[in-house]
């Protein structure tokens, strides 16, 4: 996994609460399969971002030219509400979102974005509402994300502290995969799941 | 002596191989199970060059992308090919796996979260996972069950266990009795509409009070299906003679010594007296009545007797704000009394109510009368829908004018082509009014069955209570 240390970028002002995964990524695009050459970038916010002749919605705030090639994206709270369907966690990732910033997010999306190397952060609604605020009046305008520091710095170069757990933090700055730390320990969970089974032999 | 605990609180201490300091707990998974959506954990495991290591914890169903009709043809049913073969590829990653496979031609197949509790590989205090946002359904019978995203079913797929933190907990005591014609479907709609779709974000819902514990089996499955609504990790309920006498039998449960042994911890499951949770709510189940949504959040729900709001009285701008586009897409105008809203299509079925208790309540309501719209019913599993034919409910449904189709996630996730078509308003049980899910652009009303049966009868919302009353 790519491991996530600071990111200065392109942040595009998403004025809206409870943005669901299906509006993420629209089920008919989740069998559709993702490798190094076709990404799911095409998805993203699909049917918000195309009409229905497939051509781009210009009032789209990520269809403007000053967004196009953000990184960042700001949102409402309960981010990420809904299907636990990690193909939004793609959508975003192959477009170029790596952080999303919100008031809130939805508990599995949140953790589908830790497991592929992206930072949600989670900050007030009223400096969500702020920052939104800025990137509208500066489209195209930039905020730095410091991960180690745990901060996102303004259009105008406040910096905001963010709250994330020590655990996650560590796994996104140093990449690092769940199934080789869980493989590390794998005598200890040989000999839980004896006991365990051996309690509850039908279980095993 | 130990401090009290909560069910949840004994399920998680049960199953936590270590904790780190940190906090960090790596927690044994008893049961996960995997449909055709699976397909991309399969296809990172095969790619890092590993397999299942448990390969008899897990459960492989065909749900998501079934056809409802034409099944006799097996999966040449499915008229899509990339269905076809997701069909396929979960057979055959069960095959090389060696996992269990209820695939689309078994006398089991139905939907992940009707099947496991039928089949009974839910039990009281597991842990179960599955990729797929309800399985928060199976907290019914007592388990500690959420969905995960494709790297963590990964992660379950090769380890059989799970990094988590420990989340809150939030207990939802819902009072008194509930009104005839008020099923399980109306209090968690109330719940939502109460608490939010984010009131419950970080926490795992138990709901109590004797409301929940007059409802049946089906009635809790409900309620904890929508648990994720209301934004929980996940929802239970504790375990009670109801759910053992529902279990014993079933195929997966165990039998004699073992049965005793486990009926013997089961027992021992709910909460200790003085347990703390981190946050209580409590509603008046005396006063709910059958509940619609009128927007695009299952929280926008109301009582069928209220009118569409006005977006400036609902609580903070974001509500306002989400109300006022919800509106616009759905179509109605504040002020407007709910059972003024005219219904284009029915759609009865999906792991929120796709029950033989939402069937027989749907039939109960169509006896003898007509579909005014078209409608399908799609039973939970393959098994319900011959017990369903075994009653007779079957013959009700096809003499009123309703489809009766063949199993699976159906119109509730439209990944399987049963979509609704755009600008089409659509009565449905399911469990999800967002923009789009049924289809691009479809408007979707959730409900309970009586009530869309109601509303097929009538096409238009309907309070079922005054429909068989003779109002």
């Amino acid at each position: 996994m790519k491991p996530f240390t600071t990111l200065n970028a392109v942040a595009v002002p998403f004025d809206m609460a409870n943005i669901d995964t299906d509006r993420i990524i629209p089920v008919r695009f989740l069998r559709k399969l993702r490798n190094d050459k076709a990404g799911y970038d095409p998805y993203l916010f699909h049917d918000m971002r195309f009409d229905a002749d497939g051509r781009e919605k210009p009032e789209f705030v990520l269809n403007q030219p000053a967004y196009r090639n953000a990184g960042i994206l700001v949102a409402g709270a309960n981010f990420g509400c809904g299907s636990s369907r990690e193909g939004a966690v793609y959508a975003l990732l192959d477009y170029g979102i790596r952080a999303v910033i919100a008031p809130s997010f939805g508990d599995i999306h949140y953790a589908n974005e830790l497991q592929n190397g992206m930072l949600p952060v989670t900050l007030p609604e009223e400096i969500c509402r702020g920052l939104r605020q800025q990137l509208q009046a500066q489209p195209g305008a930039t905020l730095a994300i410091d991960l180690p520091a745990q901060t996102v710095t303004d259009t105008l170069g406040d910096a905001h502290p963010f709250m994330i757990d020590p655990v996650y933090k560590e796994r996104l700055l140093k990449g690092l995969d769940d199934i080789g730390l869980v493989m590390e320990q794998l005598p200890t969970i040989e000999t839980f799941e004896q006991a365990y089974h051996a309690q509850r032999p039908w279980l095993a | 002596m130990p401090a009290p605990r909560t069910l949840f609180d004994k399920i998680w201490d049960s199953h936590v191989i270590f904790e780190k300091p940190d906090g960090d707990a790596l927690l044994h998974i008893d049961r996960n199970f995997v449909h055709e959506g699976s397909f991309h954990a399969f296809g990172a495991l095969a790619k890092d060059g590993r397999k299942v290591r448990m390969p008899s914890q897990t459960f492989a169903v065909a749900d998501h992308y079934v056809p409802t009709v034409g099944r006799e043809r097996g999966v040449d049913a499915a008229e899509d090919a990339d269905a076809r073969h997701m069909i396929r590829l979960l057979e055959e990653n069960c095959r090389i796996n060696g996992v269990a496979h209820f695939g689309i031609d078994d006398a089991r197949q139905g939907i992940v979260h009707v099947i496991g509790p039928e089949l009974g590989i839910t039990q009281p205090g597991l842990t179960i996972t599955c990729g797929d946002s309800h399985t928060s359904t199976h907290g019914a019978l007592g388990a500690y069950a959420f969905g995960t995203g494709a790297s963590q079913l990964k992660q379950i797929l090769a380890t059989q266990c799970l990094w988590l933190k420990r989340p809150k907990t939030l207990r939802v005591t819902v009072n008194g009795k509930l009104a005839p014609g008020v099923t399980g479907k109306d209090v968690v709609l109330a719940i939502i509409a109460k608490i939010g779709t984010a009131g419950a974000t970080g926490h795992v819902i138990e709901f109590a009070g004797p409301v929940i514990r007059g409802l049946s089996i089906e009635g809790r499955l409900t309620v904890c299906n929508m648990a994720i609504e209301a934004g929980g990790r996940a929802g239970m309920i504790a375990p009670d003679d109801a759910v053992y006498e529902y279990l014993h039998g079933r195929e997966y449960v165990p039998r004699g010594a073992d049965w005793d042994t486990a009926l013997a911890q089961w027992r021992l499951l709910p909460g200790d007296d003085g347990a703390r949770f981190d946050r209580e709510v409590s509603l008046d189940g005396a006063k709910l009545e059958p509940m619609v949504t009128w927007g695009t959040s299952p929280e926008e729900a109301l009582p069928v007797s209220a009118r569409v709001p006005e977006p400036k009285t609902l609580g903070d701008a974001n509500q306002q704000a989400h109300a006022t586009h919800a509106l616009a897409y759905m179509d109605l105008k504040p002020g407007m009394l709910l059972t003024d809203i005219k219904i284009d299509r029915a759609f009865i079925g999906s792991c929120t109510n796709g029950r033989i208790e939402d069937l027989r309540a749907a039939a109960a309501v169509l006896k003898g009368r007509k579909a005014a719209i078209p409608a399908w019913v799609s039973p939970g599993s393959t098994t319900l829908k011959r017990q369903a034919e075994s009653e007779g409910l079957d013959r009700i449904f096809l003499d009123a004018g309703v489809e009766w189709r063949a199993s699976g996630c159906s119109s509730c996730a439209a990944m399987n082509g049963d979509t609704v078509p755009a600008g089409m308003r659509c009565a449905s049980t399911s469990n999800r009014n967002f923009e789009g899910r049924q289809g691009k652009g479809a408007r979707t009303h959730l409900m309970s069955p009586a009530m869309a049966a109601a509303a097929i009868v009538t096409g238009r919302v309907t309070d079922v209570r005054k429909l068989l009353a003779g109002e």
